[in-house]
């Protein structure tokens, strides 16, 4: 069952909600691989990518999923819209809603602004990141990969590791994963990973070898240069070293068909080495065909459960 | 004119007193203050049951006046204030140009004069332009009546400017007011915490303000000048403050309402009428704010009012504006919270936003002895108040006490004699 306006977060969504997602998203990479499946279910449907900040994977993931279910799908060039006039976000969101469109798709440096947004526009909002905050189409297209290879979430070892604090993948798989009963563990440097992130309900440490024993999943976050301002460790040389996995600290103490994933871009050598992105327990790249599936069964469900929105005045 | 309040409850911490008894004001000053005053009177109030109370003197509120007129001007903010109970306030220098020469204070004294209809002392920044490189005009502001300088919403980062303020200003009976916070260490939109990490947000840790507070009260220390510390937030600053009275500095501090009546946790979404600077901290931090005013360590109440437009409000929490509008909540909140709360009497509550603001301004008010000028509050401090955002005076709607229940009504202000608020209602 999902009865929802907008998208905003998996801190909200209850366990039903999560698993009614996933379970479209099967149905819907089908519609991938085999073209003749692509639908025009959505045909009546208008969508926008609103990006502030940049995306390569997201967007053309957003986009193809609209494309692939026939929806009409726009984007707004932030850089080169009003919002470079000053217009704020409330004001491009309603400027968008009386155009028709049904299903707005925002990417924002500020947490929040996905919130703010759906709270001033009929249109559904999907959140595509916003600040430190949540990145929960990520996160489910993560769970929808574990789910695809474990079979499970109950009792799965699932360590994410890198840099925690600005991640908004990381917190989001923490609120979803903890919520199906998988135990996690948050790992990096003291100054990427906060204890306090322990209210989410998982385990934090800096010790790797410890955040990976008996590890089902491992999942590195690539360090966000661009939010950092007072460099947190040393240089990268001593991250990779320290902080890093390769082969070797897998072998020793992750399970055998450990699984691991990224949610990209990757900094190769830097969070994993690239024995690791490109070995044979590695699902990187299923992670992006997956995206899509996740995105597809995301956009049925709002339009279907939004019947407000996209011009309905 | 002539105004007799009888039969109210006369709450005068500077005299100690605290008794029922009536009230003769003849012109602008307080003519009489004893039981059974029989003088014929122009106006009679009958204030059985009342609180009569030294017009409240709120030293940090900001009034936006010059340049930032779509947030709150000395006409609005001042009668936010006389609603509030208020009589005089300070207002802060971070205006557009920044209040930093004596033009500017001779400005806001002459738009107060004006437009104002309670009492405006305007303070001075500290650097020119707030720009913490090179100091203002001290001297002169203090001779065309600036009461205090104050670098406001930000420290003075090079301590040796800083030093060298607080040692100028003394010259001059200046206090200097502060705002703590190390810059480096707030780069955040809430207290750094569970609740920042639960939502996404970044922090703005206590050590921001604790590490000023300690560096200010050494630096005012060393040249044995006044400190008055602005909007203390956290239990650690507190502690310093404490110990920093026992060495004899000569320090005072200020607490706001919501820092002593809320805590990160009521923050729940990305309301930005919850967010401030200094944030709301820990459920911990609040208690010790009002442990700090029961036992004097922190000795005045003081709003920073800070109004803004709905729209620097109603957009992303991160991108708002810090701060809230006080000027008409804070004494219902500072009954119910403080007084019901079992923390302070209504004679020691009434001091800390009275006689105690008056001290650390070195200034003569904020008392109901004979012969003072006439500047005098009427409160029903049984009445139910649940903020009602839109009936408020003030300019500005940011606040998050909307529909908040507090204890208390404002009936009169009387400034230098003359009512400029009845029976709850602004007369101009």
């Amino acid at each position: 069952m999902f009865r929802r306006k907008d998208l905003l977060g998996l801190r909200d969504l209850s366990r039903e909600e999560i698993m009614t997602i996933l379970e479209l998203a099967a149905e819907m990479k089908q519609k991938i691989d085999d073209p003749s499946l692509r639908s025009t279910e959505l045909k009546k449907s208008s969508i926008v990518t609103l990006f502030y900040e940049n995306s390569t994977r997201t967007k053309m993931s957003f986009m193809l999923a609209g494309d692939y279910l026939g929806a009409m799908v726009k984007d707004l060039g932030v850089s080169t819209s009003s919002v470079n006039k000053g217009e704020s976000l409330i004001d491009t969101g309603m400027t968008l809603d009386q155009m028709g469109i049904n299903v707005m798709i925002i990417r924002h440096q500020l947490t929040g602004a996905a919130h703010i947004l759906a709270k001033n526009v009929k249109a559904s909002v999907v959140n595509a990141g916003d600040g430190s905050n949540e990145h929960p189409t990520q996160a489910l297209l993560d769970l929808f990969t574990i789910l695809e290879y474990k079979k499970r979430f109950e009792g799965l070892n699932v360590t994410i590791l890198g840099d925690i604090s600005h991640s908004r993948v990381a917190r989001s798989n923490a609120f979803g994963l903890t919520k199906l009963g998988a135990n996690v563990t948050l790992a990096g440097p003291s100054t990427l990973v906060s204890n306090s992130m322990k209210c989410l309900g998982v385990n934090v440490t800096s010790d790797i070898p410890a955040a990976i024993s008996n590890a089902d999943v491992v999942m590195g976050l690539r360090i966000q240069f661009e939010r950092q301002k007072n460099m947190p460790f040393p240089n990268l040389r001593e991250y990779s070293s320290l902080f890093g996995v390769n082969n070797e600290l897998l072998k020793k103490y992750a399970k055998e068909d450990v699984l691991i994933m990224h949610p990209g871009p990757v900094n190769r050598g830097v969070e994993l080495a690239s024995e690791v992105i490109d070995g044979k327990n590695s699902v990187i790249n299923i992670q992006v065909k997956n995206g899509v599936a996740v995105r597809m069964a995301i956009l049925k469900l709002l339009t279907e459960s939004n019947v407000q929105g996209g011009g309905a005045q | 004119m002539k105004i007799l309040i009888k039969n109210g409850r006369i709450i005068d911490p500077a005299n100690n007193i605290d008794k029922i008894a009536d009230l003769l004001v003849d012109g602008d000053k307080i003519a009489k203050v004893a039981e059974g005053i029989t003088d014929e009177a122009d106006k009679v109030i009958d204030a059985a049951d009342k609180w009569v109370i030294p017009g409240l003197i709120d030293l940090h509120v900001h009034l936006r006046d010059p340049g930032y007129e779509h947030k709150e001007t000395i006409a609005t903010g001042t009668r936010a204030g006389a609603m509030g109970g208020f009589t005089t306030v300070c207002a802060m220098p971070n205006t557009d140009p920044v209040t930093d020469n004596e033009i500017l204070v001779e400005y806001i004294k002459m738009k107060a004069a004006r437009d104002g209809v309670i009492n405006v002392l305007p303070i001075g920044a500290i650097t020119k332009g707030q720009q913490g490189s090179e100091l203002a005009d001290i001297g002169k502001m203090a001779q065309v009546g600036a009461c205090a300088i104050s670098e406001d919403g930000k420290s003075v980062s090079n301590p040796a400017l800083m030093k060298n303020a607080l040692r100028y200003a003394k010259m001059f009976d200046l206090p200097v007011f502060d705002h703590c916070e190390e810059i480096t260490l707030a780069k955040g939109s809430m207290n750094a915490g569970d609740r920042a990490s639960l939502l996404g947000l970044k922090g703005i840790s206590n050590d921001s303000e604790e590490l000023i507070v300690a560096r200010d009260m050494i630096l005012a220390g060393s040249v044995k000048a006044k400190i008055h510390l602005c909007h203390i937030s956290t239990a650690e600053s507190v502690i310093q403050i404490k110990q920093a009275k026992e060495r004899g500095i000569a320090v005072t501090a200020e607490a706001t309402p919501h820092h002593f009546t809320l805590s990160e946790e009521d923050i729940t979404g990305y309301d930005a009428n919850f967010k401030m600077n200094p944030p709301l901290r820990s459920k911990k931090d609040a208690e010790a704010i009002r442990q700090a005013l029961k036992d004097g360590t922190i000795e005045v109440i003081a709003t920073d009012h800070a109004p803004h437009h709905t729209d620097e409000k109603n957009c992303e929490f991160e991108k708002a504006a810090n701060g809230i509008i006080g000027l008409e909540t804070a004494l219902p909140l500072g009954i119910k919270v403080l007084v019901e709360g079992g923390w302070l009497t209504p004679s020691e509550l009434i001091a800390k936003m009275t006689v105690n603001p008056a001290r650390v301004l070195g200034i003569d008010k904020g008392t109901l002895g004979e012969g003072m000028t006439a500047d005098i509050t009427i409160v029903d401090p049984n009445a139910e108040n649940i903020f009602d955002v839109s009936k408020m005076a003030s300019k500005a709607k940011n606040t998050p006490f909307g529909g908040y229940k507090a204890k208390g009504k404002v009936l009169y202000t009387i400034v230098s004699g003359e009512t400029v608020v009845e029976n709850g209602k602004l007369l101009k």
